[in-house]
């Protein structure tokens, strides 16, 4: 490994980094759900990262499973995503605010 | 050479994210986020995992990215977040936080051991992780199937299902005679 883990790890921090900064300050669901997207490639990075560090497979086999419910949940919230747009004619989280008190 | 392979796709993978976080228009956003996707391929096969840079690329560039460019298609959304934030002042808190939670996290990092062990041969191939998954990971494995399942069945019902016209949608102006 001539590039040092922690540079890896630093890249998976900004990615997360980012992502997070995405989901707090964007408005439209879908731009919301590629943050998410970018924070799970952020720590599957990080995963992997760790499984080359530690010669161990484990991690590798954490990034399956994060892949499997990672499509599962785009999905079924992309799903949900159109229904609301049939129905109010908007993909703004601000603006579906059936449930506020 | 593998330094400068991780500095192209680290420097690719992270002008990806901003373009995610800052793009206009959403097809900008999902195609920032393929550019992403596709640098964290390569940076997996730099990192021994060749069988996950293959599935990152089926999968997440293949299928997630294209369900999100269909989706923007179906929603022919209009042009995004013109009107001002309800939420005054979200840029100008996030960024700072941001910067903390990225200090942070660096900080965390740096605190980890340096090296690495040696890497028995095969590490990261197909054979290799489909041994371990059909052995001590068997039930995940199952039970991810049944998840996937359940996935297909909500996208079929909620695809199928009329749109409820029960909730008005609300008017353009509302916000401003309020």
């Amino acid at each position: 490994m001539t590039v040092p883990a922690a540079a890896y790890l630093l890249l998976s921090a900004a990615l997360f980094t980012l992502g997070t900064v995405g989901v707090l300050v964007r408005r439209t669901a879908l731009i919301l759900f590629m943050s998410i997207e970018l924070m799970l490639n952020a720590v599957n990075l990080a995963f992997v990262t760790l499984a080359r560090v530690h010669a161990n497979l484990d991690g590798q086999l954490a990034v399956f499973f994060v892949l499997v419910v990672a499509a599962v949940e785009v999905v079924v919230g992309l799903s949900i995503l159109v229904h609301i747009f049939r129905s109010r004619d908007t993909v703004d989280v601000d603006e579906v605010d059936l449930l506020r008190g | 050479m593998e330094v400068l392979l991780f500095a192209v796709s680290a420097a690719l993978s992270v002008a990806g994210g901003v373009g995610v976080v800052a793009a206009r228009q959403p097809v900008h956003s999902a195609l920032s986020l393929l550019l992403v996707l596709g640098s964290l391929a390569v940076l997996y096969l730099t990192l021994a995992a060749e069988f996950l840079a293959v599935l990152q690329v089926i999968v997440y560039a293949g299928a997630i990215v294209v369900l999100f460019l269909f989706v923007i298609m179906l929603l022919h959304a209009r042009t995004p977040e013109s009107r001002p934030s309800p939420l005054g002042g979200q840029w100008s808190l996030a960024v700072p936080l941001g910067a903390a939670l990225w200090a942070g996290l660096s900080y965390a990092v740096l605190q980890l051991p340096a090296g690495s062990r040696e890497l028995p041969p095969e590490f990261g191939s197909t054979e290799a992780v489909g041994r371990e998954l059909f052995s001590r990971f068997l039930l995940p494995f199952e039970v991810a199937s049944l998840l996937l399942l359940v996935g297909i069945v909500a996208a079929v019902v909620l695809g199928s299902s009329p749109a409820p016209s029960s909730v008005p949608p609300r008017s353009a102006s509302g916000r401003e005679e309020a």
